[in-house]
C-alpha cells in the first residue's frame, strides 16, 4: 500500500487501460522507502503543472507490477523506484533509483513537451 | 509592508528543524513561509523507523515529517515543497528570496534550515551505475542483490550496520574504508568483524566503477601503496556520511572549515535577523531531536528579533 496523494495503479490490466487511453503517462513503481518517497513528492508537485501528463504510482511488491519490473527498459534495474514514462501506449523512458526534480522535469519536457505557461 | 509576498519570517529548508520553526512561528501568529527544495521532512523521510523520538514509540520518518508539516500548515504557515530557490539577499532589515519561478519573497527575518545530504564518492561511473548496481539504501535495494557479492564503502556506524543487515541477502560483503581504523562505535565494529560473510579492505578507496549495462566491477586503490586493482563485483552500497547543504550560503554567513554554519546559542548567525538551525550548523550531534531543538530556539530568537525591531 502506497500512502501518497497520487492515483494508484492496482493491476497490469488497469495499467494497460491507462496507457491506451492517455497519450502521456508517468508511473513511479516503488515502496514507501527513502529513495521512493522523494520521487512521489516530486510527482505530486508536478501533477498540477503538467496537465498534459497523467501521474500514477504502483506498489513494487504487487505481483501485477511485473508489467513494469520486467520490461526491456527496466530489466537491468537494481534500485528503487522504477520510474517509467509511456507515450501513446509505449514505454519510452525508464529510470532506476531516486531522481531529482530537475531530472524528472528534463524527461517530462523531452518526452512529453513543456507545460503550458 | 504592503506586499502579498512579504512574510515575518522565511524559513529555507523543510526538515525537522525548519518545520519545527514553522510550527512555533505560525502558532505565535507570525506570517511564516517555508521554502524547501526537497520533500518536507528532509533527511528524516529517509528513515524507515524512528524509535528514539520521545513520546512516540515508533514512527516512519515520512509520517513524522508529514505530521510536522500538517501541524505547521494548521497554524497558518505556508509550506512550499520542491521549491527552487534561485537567489537571496540576507543583509539589511528586509531579506529577500527569489524562487525559480521568479517570485520574490521578502521577510524581516530568515531561518536557514538547509540540512545535509548523503555524500557521494564523485568518481567516474558513479552516476552511470546509480540504480544499476550502485545504491545508497540497503533497506530499499538489498533484495536485488540476493545471492550476490557486494562492496560496502564507509567506516562509520551506517556503513557497518548496513553491511551486517545486507548479509541477510548477499553471499559476501567487502567493506572498503579509506582509513586503517573505523569511526563507528565499537559494538558496530565488533558485530561486523564477527560476521563470517564480511571481510575488510582498509586504507583503500574506490577509484572508478565499470560495466556495460550494469555494474560489473570497481577499481580499488590502496591508499598506502597507490596500487589499483580491478575487483569484480555485483553491487556497491555507499555510506560515507553527510555534507551540509550550504554551498550557496558561502560568502553570506560565517562557516567553519567543514562548511557548517557557525551560530550563537540562540541560533543567530553573523548576519542580523538571520538564524540557522539543524544539521547544517556546526555541532557534534545530529539527530531529529537536536534539529527540533534548534528549530525551536531559532524560531523564538527570530520572534524576539522581530519584536525588538518593532519596539525600536
Amino acid at each position: 500500500m502506497l500512502y501518497t496523494n497520487l492515483n494508484h495503479v492496482e493491476s497490469a490490466e488497469q495499467l494497460e487501460k491507462i496507457i491506451s487511453e492517455n497519450e502521456n503517462v508517468m508511473v513511479c513503481c516503488g515502496r514507501m522507502g527513502p529513495m521512493c518517497i522523494p520521487v512521489y513528492g516530486i510527482m505530486e508537485e508536478l501533477e498540477p503543472v503538467y496537465s498534459h501528463v497523467k501521474f500514477f504510482d504502483m506498489d513494487f511488491d504487487n505481483p501485477e507490477a511485473m508489467a513494469i519490473r520486467n520490461t526491456p527498459l527496466t530489466r537491468g534495474f537494481m534500485g528503487l523506484p522504477f520510474t517509467v514514462y509511456y507515450k501513446n501506449g509505449k514505454m519510452v523512458k525508464a529510470t532506476s533509483s531516486i531522481q531529482s526534480m530537475q531530472q524528472v522535469k528534463t524527461i517530462l519536457n523531452s518526452e512529453f513537451g513543456q507545460p503550458n505557461a | 509592508m504592503e506586499n502579498s509576498n512579504h512574510y515575518d519570517v522565511i524559513i529555507l529548508g523543510g526538515g525537522p528543524a525548519g518545520l519545527t520553526a514553522a510550527i512555533y512561528l505560525s502558532r505565535a501568529r507570525l506570517e511564516t513561509l517555508l521554502l524547501t527544495e526537497g520533500t518536507p521532512g528532509g533527511q528524516m523521510t529517509l528513515t524507515h523507523e524512528i524509535a528514539n523520538y520521545p513520546g512516540i514509540e515508533k514512527i516512519n520518518g515520512h509520517m513524522l515529517g508529514s505530521v510536522m508539516k500538517k501541524q505547521a500548515t494548521a497554524f497558518g504557515a505556508v509550506v512550499k515543497g520542491n521549491a527552487e530557490i534561485s537567489s537571496f539577499s540576507l543583509e539589511g532589515e528586509v531579506k529577500s528570496v527569489t524562487a525559480g519561478d521568479g517570485q520574490i519573497y521578502t521577510a524581516g527575518a530568515v531561518i536557514l534550515a538547509t540540512g545535509g545530504r548523503s555524500r557521494t564518492l564523485g568518481v567516474p561511473g558513479e552516476d552511470t551505475f546509480k540504480g544499476r548496481g550502485i545504491s545508497y539504501c540497503a533497506t530499499c535495494d538489498g533484495d536485488f542483490f540476493t545471492g550476490k557479492e557486494i562492496v560496502v564503502v564507509g567506516g562509520g556506524n551506517s556503513a557497518l550496520e548496513e553491511a551486517v543487515s545486507l548479509t541477510k541477502y548477499v553471499t559476501k560483503v567487502t567493506i572498503v574504508h579509506q582509513f586503517d581504523h573505523f569511526q563507528a562505535f565499537q559494538f558496530a565494529v565488533d558485530e561486523a568483524k564477527a560476521n563470517p560473510k564480511i571481510s575488510f579492505l582498509m586504507s583503500s578507496t574506490i577509484a572508478s566503477f565499470y560495466g556495460e549495462e550494469k555494474l560489473e566491477g570497481v577499481k580499488i586503490k590502496n591508499l598506502v601503496t597507490g596500487v589499483e586493482t580491478n575487483f569484480k563485483i555485483d553491487g556497491v552500497f555507499i555510506f560515507i556520511g553527510y555534507v551540509p547543504n550550504t554551498e550557496r550560503l558561502r560568502g553570506h554567513v560565517e562557516m567553519n572549515e567543514r562548511s557548517e554554519i557557525i551560530t550563537g546559542a540562540d541560533m543567530s548567525t553573523n548576519i542580523k535577523g538571520v538564524f540557522s538551525a539543524g544539521d547544517a550548523n556546526a555541532k557534534r550531534y545530529r539527530q531529529v531531536t537536536t534539529a527540533v531543538a534548534d528549530g525551536t530556539v531559532a524560531a523564538l530568537a527570530a520572534a524576539d528579533y522581530l519584536h525588538s525591531l518593532k519596539r525600536n
